[in-house]
Parts: C-alpha cells; sequence; structure tokens
C-alpha cells in the first residue's frame, strides 16, 4: 500500500505549495474571468430591468451594434470618416506639439539663465485647462479641424515641454565635460550626449500626449461638434439611439488602448538600449 | 542661488510676464477687431460681468460639482485601491478590465451619463468621479502593491494586523503614489467640469462662457476663460501645499538617497 500511495503524494506536492493565484497561468484566465464578470453584470442588470433597458442596452446588442457599426451598411462610412477625422486632428496636433516642445524645451532647459527668467511664465500657463480654450478656438478657427488641432497643440506643447526641460537639465556634467575636453562640437556634444538623456524624458511625454490628445480631440468634437467620433456619438445621443451611442463609446476605449500599446511599444523600440527598459526585459 | 536677494528674484520671475503683457497692450492699442482681446478690457470685463451676483450664481455650482466629485473620487479610490491592491487574486482579476476602461476617453461618458442619469447636477458629479476616479485607483493599486518587502514582512512578524498596519503602514508606504494619482486627476476634474456645462447645462462657469459666445460678447468670455485658468492654477498650489505637508518625510528621504549616490 505504501508503495503506491508514495509516488502519488510526492506528483500532488508541488501542486499543493503554489496556490493557483501565483501560477503563471492565472494571469489570463483571472483576467478574462474579470472580463466575463463584468459582462455578465451588465447584461443580467439589463435584461432583468435592474436598470432601464432603453437606456442601457444589455451587452448582446451592444456588441452586435458594435460589429455593424465598424462593417455594416448603415453606419460604416460615417464611421470611418468620422475615426479618420480625429486620428487627423490628433496626429497632427501632435506632430506640432512635439516638434514646438522639443524645439522650445531644448532652447530653455540649456541655458540657466533663459531657464530662470521662462519659469513663472510656464508655471502660470501650463495649469490653464485646454478645454477653456475651446470658445476661444472656435472663435479663431470655427468649427473645423484647425480647432481641434489647435487646442490638442496647447495641450500636448505643456507636457513635452517640461519633459525636454527636465531631460536636458539632467544631462550629467561630467559627461558633458569629458565631451568638450575631448573637443566635441556643440552638434557632436547634442547628438551624442544631450540626446540620449534628453529621449527617455521625451518618450514619456509622447505616451503621455497620445492620451491626452486623442481625451481632448473627442471631447472638441462633442462639445462644438467639429466633424469626428464624439460629434457621431453626439448625434446619436440626441437621436435617442442608445446602443449606437454605447457601441461608439466601446471603439473610442479601443482606440484608446490601440494608441496606448502602440506608444509603449515605440517607446520600447526606441529605448531598446536604455537601462529601465533592459532591466524590465531581465525580470 | 541660494545667496541671490528676494529682490532679485522677484525680477526674474516676474520680467517675462510683465514683458509679454506689455507687448500684447502696445500690439492691440489701436485694433478694431472685436474678436481680438485686449489686457485692460480683460480686467475691466472680469471685474464688471463677472464679479458680483455671477461669481455665485454661476461659479459656486461648478466648484460644489468639482469638490464633490474630486473627493468622493479621492474615497473611493484609495478604498477600492487598497482592497484590490492587497489581494493578489482581485488584482488579476481587475487588471485587463481596469486597463480598457482606462483607455476610454472620460468625455465620451457623457452622453451616455446624460443618458442613464439626465441633464441634472448628478450626472456631473458622477462623470467628475468616474474620470478622476482611474488615475487615483490605478496609482493606489501600483502603490500598496508595490510597499517594501522587508517592512511588510517586519509588520507581520510584529504581529500588526488590521487597522493597526492599514494606518501605520499600508497608507503611509504607498501615499507617494496615491498623491501622484491625484496630481493627475486635478486637471481631469475641471476639464470634465467645464465640458459637462458646456455640452448639457442651465448653469455653471462653461454654460456662462458658452451663453457670452453665443451672443457675442468676446470680452466677458475671455474673463470667464481667465477664472478657468485661475482655478487651475489655485488648485495647483492647494495640492501642493498639502504634498508638501502630508509627504515631507518622503521628500527628505528621497532627498537624503539622491545626495548619498
Amino acid at each position: 500500500m505504501a508503495t503506491i500511495t508514495a509516488p502519488a503524494d510526492a506528483a500532488t506536492r508541488p501542486q499543493t505549495r503554489t496556490p493557483f493565484s501565483q501560477s503563471k497561468l492565472s494571469t489570463p484566465v483571472l483576467g478574462a474571468l474579470g472580463i466575463v464578470g463584468f459582462i455578465l453584470v451588465w447584461e443580467l442588470a439589463s435584461r432583468f430591468s435592474l436598470v432601464n433597458p432603453t437606456y442601457l442596452p444589455p451587452f448582446t446588442e451592444v456588441f452586435a451594434t458594435v460589429i455593424e457599426v465598424v462593417a455594416g451598411e448603415q453606419y460604416r462610412a460615417q464611421f470611418w470618416t468620422a475615426l479618420g477625422n480625429t486620428m487627423l486632428g490628433w496626429s497632427v496636433g501632435l506632430v506640432i506639439a512635439l516638434v514646438a516642445g522639443v524645439v522650445c524645451g531644448v532652447i530653455i532647459g540649456s541655458n540657466r539663465w533663459v531657464r530662470e527668467f521662462t519659469h513663472s511664465t510656464i508655471e502660470f500657463l501650463r495649469p490653464i485647462p485646454s478645454v477653456g480654450l475651446i470658445p476661444i478656438a472656435v472663435v479663431i478657427f470655427g468649427v473645423r479641424p484647425a480647432a481641434t488641432i489647435a487646442i490638442v497643440v496647447w495641450a500636448c506643447f505643456w507636457v513635452i515641454l517640461i519633459h525636454v526641460v527636465y531631460g536636458v537639465t539632467d544631462v550629467d556634467p561630467v559627461a558633458d565635460s569629458t565631451a568638450r575636453s575631448y573637443g566635441l562640437g556643440y552638434l557632436a556634444r547634442a547628438r551624442y550626449v544631450v540626446w540620449p538623456t534628453v529621449l527617455p524624458y521625451l518618450m514619456t511625454g509622447v505616451r503621455l500626449s497620445g492620451t491626452i490628445a486623442l481625451v481632448v480631440a473627442v471631447t472638441i468634437e462633442i462639445v462644438v461638434q467639429a466633424p469626428g467620433i464624439g460629434q457621431m456619438i453626439a448625434q446619436y445621443q440626441s437621436a435617442g439611439n442608445a446602443p449606437v451611442v454605447y457601441a461608439l463609446a466601446l471603439l473610442a476605449g479601443v482606440l484608446g488602448l490601440v494608441i496606448n500599446l502602440a506608444l509603449r511599444r515605440l517607446e520600447e523600440a526606441v529605448l531598446g538600449w536604455h537601462p529601465s527598459v533592459r532591466a524590465e526585459v531581465i525580470s | 542661488m541660494t545667496t541671490r536677494s528676494i529682490g532679485m528674484r522677484l525680477v526674474y520671475a516676474l520680467a517675462l510676464p510683465v514683458l509679454i503683457i506689455a507687448v500684447w497692450w502696445v500690439a492691440t492699442l489701436n485694433e478694431t477687431n472685436p474678436f481680438v482681446p485686449k489686457p485692460g478690457q480683460i480686467v475691466s470685463d472680469f471685474f464688471g460681468s463677472w464679479f458680483g451676483p455671477l461669481l455665485v450664481q454661476q461659479v459656486l455650482p461648478s466648484l460644489y460639482r468639482l469638490g464633490v466629485g474630486l473627493i468622493s473620487a479621492i474615497v473611493v479610490g484609495v478604498v477600492l485601491g487598497v482592497v484590490v491592491g492587497s489581494s493578489r487574486v482581485a488584482r488579476k482579476l481587475t487588471g485587463p478590465l481596469f486597463e480598457f476602461i482606462r483607455a476610454v476617453p472620460p468625455p465620451v461618458l457623457l452622453p451616455v451619463l446624460l443618458l442613464v442619469i439626465g441633464i441634472d447636477d448628478r450626472s456631473k458629479i458622477f462623470l467628475i468621479f468616474l474620470g478622476c476616479l482611474w488615475p487615483i485607483l490605478l496609482n493606489t493599486i501600483d502603490g500598496v502593491r508595490g510597499v517594501d518587502q522587508v517592512l511588510a514582512d517586519t509588520t507581520r512578524t510584529y504581529g500588526v494586523t488590521g487597522w493597526q498596519k492599514l494606518r501605520r503602514f499600508v497608507l503611509p508606504a504607498s501615499l507617494p503614489r496615491i498623491m501622484t494619482g491625484i496630481r493627475l486627476a486635478l486637471p481631469i476634474a475641471i476639464i470634465l467640469m467645464v465640458v459637462s456645462e458646456m455640452y448639457a447645462a442651465i448653469d455653471g462657469l462653461g454654460y456662462q462662457i458658452m451663453l457670452f459666445k453665443q451672443i457675442f460678447q468676446i470680452g466677458p468670455m475671455w474673463a470667464g476663460i481667465v477664472i478657468i485658468g485661475l482655478i487651475g492654477i489655485v488648485l495647483a498650489w492647494i495640492f501642493r501645499v498639502i504634498e508638501r505637508r502630508v509627504l515631507a518625510w518622503y521628500f527628505g528621504q528621497r532627498e537624503v538617497e539622491t545626495s548619498e549616490r
């Protein structure tokens, strides 16, 4: 008897030692379980009229609408045009903010005198919420993509500027002096000393800006009816078409997720050499 | 840096703003285009049309919504964050779900909430609450998860559990991350406050600014935008004072650590 139970005992022991929550498999399984649970609560709350189903349609219905919006005859053209408009404002605004932020940041950061001179102004202008400028942008540019771009630029410019200024200030003085004594010129020092120091800060700024730009772009579209996803949501809300509103909200979330992941990928690709990224890969 | 007198520092701080306003003033001196604002006019409109009953009628409701939404987001975010953060199972259960919900731009929820709740105060407060909840909640979870392992073992060895452990160890240890979450939530709160009022409201700062815009009262509109800016600046300043107080030990510790290097 003992010879039979012994190997069985040995086989079960490692399993009892590591609980399920610490095994490798648990992360995707529990994560999926959480999402399924959320969907189930949504579905049941609507089906059993805990929330008025007119205002909160069941998940299955919303999901069917998502597919219809993306691929169906009725909404497809409108949705992809709206998405294109939103992404246009997002990308153009982000690029302008990036260029302006890097140029201004390097100028301000590399000179102590300029930095002290501009500090109070930056600290004053930076917390001004971008949405406050919506009426101004509409008055100046009208309800056109230019208004969206202008506000996206304002919102992202400060984030990138601050990160670049921090980055430039963070340059190791020893490395800078070493480069100087080896006779590196201004451009060479910018390329080999300043740039590698600034890059991690800049990428953090870009990642934050990507999310902010999307929020700001959608906000403007909702509030002033500039063409884009936000406008489409507002339009279907006033038409009382709840499933489409929820479908678009879900799609906006997917868009945010995709942008997030893409920028994180970009950061990892650009900063592959950086210790912080390499440490993450090892651990 | 320390040897410089207060006077010099004041000159440094004020030189550029004064310069900008002076240039602005001169450039718009002979401007007749009503859409181009003049600095003198903004100040006079600020006191002329906003100061008085408008401040009570339109700005106070906005601040009330902002305060209630933000504080409830802090309370719920920290409590939920501590609960989720201390359990590995709860963390894994909610991980992908929170990641997705966080990615939804909060203003998208505005039309949805108007459908479910209606156009009154509650939908606006709830929107601010929802928008601010995620940065605070996710940062609290990270903070609770990232507590010092040696300290965690020490508290367990000494039998510190329950409320005492939470009060003396978990909360202080995760406070830097909680404060980071609140700092991220502040601009979101202001954005959502103004946006919800611009979109559908019967009173509030955003509503009044849009009204001024529609009746081409450009001066008062600019003055209203200045008020939004001032709220943002004051809020950021209040936050910095509180942060300095509650995290004094943390800043001090970090200073020591960086000076040792």
